[in-house]
Order: C-alpha cells, then sequence, then structure tokens
C-alpha cells in the first residue's frame, strides 16, 4: 500500500510537469490549429536560462526562475511572429504550419548545442526541503512541489481564461476569429498573448524539471514534448482542463508502469495509451466533438 | 455616410464583384438584395474588413476603411451582423455582449448597454448565464444584433439576418430592424427575402452575379415587373 501510495504521489508529480507543457500545445491548438512541435524545445530553452542565470551569472534562484519564464514567454512571442504569422495570415494550409514548427525545433536545438554543446550538463540544487512524512510514506519535496504549483498556474490560468478581457479576447479568437475581428479584437494581439502564456507555462515546467531531474540536454525537449503532447491530445486538445487531466494520467501510468511492470515499457504504455484513446475517443477524454463546417 | 465606388473584389481567379457602387445616407435602411451568389456577402466583408478588395474605394464618412484592418473599423461606429450570426457559442450571452464592447472602456456606460440590449431583447436577459451555443435559432439571431449594437454602431451592417428562422421570426427581426434604425442607427441590409427587405428598406440595389444591375427607391423595385418575376415570386 505504501509502494503504491509512493508511486500515485511520484506519478502526480512528474505528470504535473507533463500538464503544464500540455497546456501549452493545447492553447496554441485551440486558437491557431496549429500542433506547436516546437514547444517541447521551450522547455529546454528555459532550462538552459535557468542555469545560465543561476551558475554563470551568479543569480539568486527567484530571478533565474522571473528571467527563465519572461524569457520563454519572449520566445514563444518571437517564433510566432517570425515563423508563423505569416503563414496564420495568409491561410496557408496546415500541413506547411506544421513543417515550420518541425523546422523551428530543430533550429532551437541546434541552436543550444552550438552554445552549449551537446553533451548533458548537470542543474545545482533549487529548493533544498527535506522529504514529508505522512505516517509511513515519504514523499520528496520535489513532488509537493510539482503538485502545488501545477495546480495553482492552474487555477491562475482558468481565472485568467474565463475572467479578464484579453482571455475573453482568446476564447473568442479561438471560436471563431473572423467574428472577432469584427467584435474590434486584434487577432495578432491575442495569438501573440497565447503564446507567450504557452511559454511562460512551459518555463515553469522547466523550472520544476530540473529540480526534479537535474540535467539538461539540448534534445530533451523531443521525449518531455512529445510526452506532453500525448497528455494533450489524451485529455482532448484544445481543453485547459483535458490538458490538466492528460498530464497527470500520463505521469501515473508511467510511475506505476516503472514500479509494478518495467522501467524499459514506460515509454511503451505511454504511447499504447494513445493509441487506445485515440481509438475508443478521438476527440480525447475531455475533448468536444468538432462540427467541419461545409 | 457610407460610401462604395467601383469596387472589385476576387477570390483568386474569380472575379466576384464587378464595379459595385453604393451609398447609404445617414438614418436610412438601404437593402442590397439578390441571388444566392450574386456577392452580397462579399460586398459586407469588403466593407468591414475581412475581405481585401481588388481595387475601388470604400468610406465612412470620408475615412478610406479598405486601408484599415477589420478590428479597426469597429471603433469608427461601423458594426456587422455577419452572415450565419457568427455568435461565440461557447460563451455565455453576457460574454458574448461583452465582446460586442471589446473597443469600449468604460465599464459602467458598457454594463447600462448590456440593460438597454436586455431591456429590447427580454429573452436574452432570461437567459444571460446560458452557453449560446444552446439558445434557439432566433434568440441567436437577436444576440447578433444585440452583440453588435453593444459597439454602439452608427451604422449596422447585416447579413441575411432572416436566414434559417421561421416566418413569425422573420417577422419580428425585422420588426427590431425597424426599431434599431428608428433609435437613430442606420441600416445596410443584405437579404434574400427581397420581399421584407423592400418593404423596410427606404432604397435598394439589386445585385446579379457581382454586378449592380438596378437600384432606386425600393417601393418602385417592389412595383418594378422584373423584380416581381425574379425576387418576388409573383
Amino acid at each position: 500500500m505504501n509502494v503504491f501510495m509512493t508511486q500515485t504521489l511520484n506519478g502526480l508529480g512528474l505528470g504535473s510537469i507533463y500538464a503544464l507543457i500540455a497546456l501549452g500545445y493545447s492553447m496554441v491548438y485551440g486558437i491557431v490549429k496549429l500542433i506547436n512541435f516546437a514547444h517541447g524545445d521551450i522547455i529546454m530553452v528555459g532550462g538552459y536560462v535557468v542555469l545560465l542565470m543561476m551558475v554563470t551569472m551568479g543569480l539568486p534562484l527567484w530571478m533565474a526562475v522571473i528571467g527563465s519564464v519572461l524569457f520563454c514567454a519572449l520566445a514563444g512571442v518571437l517564433i510566432e511572429r517570425i515563423a508563423y504569422r505569416r503563414l496564420l495570415n495568409h491561410g496557408a494550409p496546415r500541413i506547411s504550419l506544421l513543417i515550420t514548427a518541425i523546422g523551428v525545433s530543430i533550429f532551437l536545438q541546434n541552436l543550444f548545442q552550438l552554445i552549449f554543446g551537446s553533451d548533458a550538463k548537470s542543474v545545482p540544487q533549487m529548493f533544498a526541503f527535506p522529504p514529508i512524512a505522512i505516517g509511513s510514506l515519504q514523499i520528496a519535496s520535489s513532488t509537493i512541489i510539482n503538485i502545488v504549483v501545477s495546480v495553482l498556474m492552474m487555477i491562475g490560468l482558468h481565472l485568467l481564461v474565463n475572467k479578464s478581457r484579453m482571455g475573453k479576447a482568446m476564447r473568442a479568437t479561438s471560436e471563431d476569429a473572423g467574428a472577432a475581428m469584427l467584435m474590434g479584437i486584434n487577432t495578432n494581439h491575442t495569438v501573440a498573448f497565447t503564446f507567450a502564456v504557452g511559454s511562460a507555462l512551459a518555463a515553469v515546467g522547466a523550472v520544476l524539471y530540473c529540480n526534479t531531474y537535474p540535467q539538461l540536454k539540448p534534445v530533451m525537449g523531443n521525449l518531455l514534448g512529445l510526452k506532453a503532447f500525448v497528455a494533450a491530445v489524451l485529455g482532448g486538445i484544445g481543453s485547459i482542463p483535458g490538458a490538466m487531466l492528460g498530464g497527470y494520467i500520463l505521469g501515473v501510468a508511467e510511475s506505476w508502469t516503472k514500479s509494478y511492470i518495467s522501467s524499459n515499457l514506460t515509454d511503451a504504455v505511454v504511447f499504447g495509451i494513445l493509441i487506445v484513446v485515440l481509438l475508443l475517443k478521438p476527440t480525447g477524454l475531455l475533448g468536444k466533438n468538432v462540427k467541419e463546417k461545409v | 455616410m457610407l460610401k462604395v465606388k467601383n469596387l472589385n473584389v476576387s477570390y483568386g481567379a474569380i472575379h466576384a464583384i464587378h464595379d459595385v457602387s453604393l451609398e447609404v445616407n445617414e438614418g436610412e435602411i438601404v437593402s442590397l438584395i439578390g441571388a444566392n451568389g450574386a456577392g452580397k456577402t462579399t460586398t459586407l466583408s469588403t466593407i468591414t474588413g475581412l475581405k481585401k478588395a481588388a481595387s475601388g474605394e470604400v468610406t465612412l464618412d470620408g475615412q478610406n476603411l479598405l486601408a484599415m484592418p477589420a478590428p479597426k473599423i469597429v471603433g469608427l461606429g461601423l458594426a456587422h451582423v455577419p452572415e450565419g450570426r457568427r455568435i461565440f457559442a461557447e460563451m455565455t450571452v453576457a460574454e458574448n455582449l461583452e465582446m460586442g464592447a471589446y473597443t469600449r472602456r468604460e465599464r459602467a456606460e458598457v454594463q447600462q448597454s448590456i440593460e438597454d440590449v436586455y431591456g429590447r431583447f427580454p429573452r436574452l436577459k432570461e437567459r444571460y448565464r446560458q452557453v449560446a451555443g444552446t439558445l434557439s435559432g432566433g434568440e441567436q439571431q437577436m444576440l447578433a444584433i444585440g452583440r453588435a449594437l453593444m459597439s454602439r454602431p452608427k451604422i449596422l451592417l447585416m447579413d441575411e439576418p432572416s436566414m434559417g428562422l421561421s416566418p413569425l421570426l422573420v417577422k419580428e427581426i425585422f420588426a427590431i430592424i425597424g426599431e434599431v434604425n428608428a433609435s437613430g442607427v442606420t441600416v445596410l441590409l443584405v437579404e434574400q427575402n427581397a420581399k421584407m427587405a423592400l418593404s423596410i428598406a427606404n432604397r435598394a440595389y439589386v445585385l446579379e452575379t457581382g454586378r449592380v444591375v438596378m437600384e432606386g427607391d425600393a417601393k418602385e423595385l417592389m412595383g418594378n415587373s422584373e423584380i416581381k418575376k425574379a425576387y418576388l415570386g409573383a
């Protein structure tokens, strides 16, 4: 029972990171119908920025975290502006957008390989708390931090999207960009803002990831991004609660597989879940049925 | 107030609008009638900036609209109720109205405008927390009109407000258009329902395959034998 509880909590901790990254995929998809494959690499960028600010520049942790979040938000906006906007505004086919996203991903990975080298860099300890004991249960501090931070981010995002003027404009744009323009909403700004928020959440995910698994590599965004993407699809891409749910499910499934089956099979299980969900409910767990306009 | 001069619009190689010129004067209701595919919706979308023109002029009170991005045009006092209503189906009735006032900053006045819309459409008030996609077709049309009024337009462009509605509701919607106009809003109305459109309008233009083929006083057009044969089914 103890092992089960520990593994479940570990899974939720890992799932929190997936969830934060999945939110970015889902929000961007919701508004411009683009699978932003460069999103995974934003995590890597966020990690390196933290490392650079903490170790090379010797800044305190909180400054490094805020710096990384701001840097990633800006990177997201720049990527949208430089790589995607022209395609989006000229109604380019989706496949062109997708290939561009893959191009941006390859570019970022190679750029960081060039700057930092291709071998793994270790990240110094970030948040040092002793594990917490509940009864005979030992919970790693990183697990608790991951869960608490992801839930707080989720609440913040919920308020942003549902209560703020910009958030409502985002929802309107994602439903019908043309109608949103008729309301006077500058959809270019709304899309840029979505990229900024999604990338900022990925940076938070990056900080949590570095705190949990203190290692950085320029290609780390590949698998991490892919799994977060699976989480977004699992929960129903375009749905914010879906992305969170998908992240948690994936994390727990991975953790259970590691402890009860074999750690070699975790990735197989993750992608197996994706296949099963796509077969049974193609729109994801919380996804809506999309009616194609004729 | 609104002037369109020699407007040409193309979809790729297809030349959809040929030298269309029309004018809407302050306080008028002007109808643009024509069959399916005549270019009515394209004309409206070009005026509001959703579609780019190939050549021509569109001005509102002397300001050139063609050089302006769509979101800017609303701020000049021109609102557009698009074809098929295009309300935000997943947002609530109240949120849809808020979006209509997106260009306005003064919160208290916006709230007053929302109350005004509820006054005009009591059914929307009853359903203000409901997600707009659950409204009936007539209610959705009322919401689309209410949403457009939230920007406090000088001129309202309406595209097929009668589409998909029962005859009784069509009457109701046209009565509302009359009221909106009486409250001081100029209206440019696009309709396939030529009979209703001509009966409410001061003047009208007839579009055929992207060209204005007839224009004049709405009552006179109603008596015109060609119009009767082609559009009024009598």
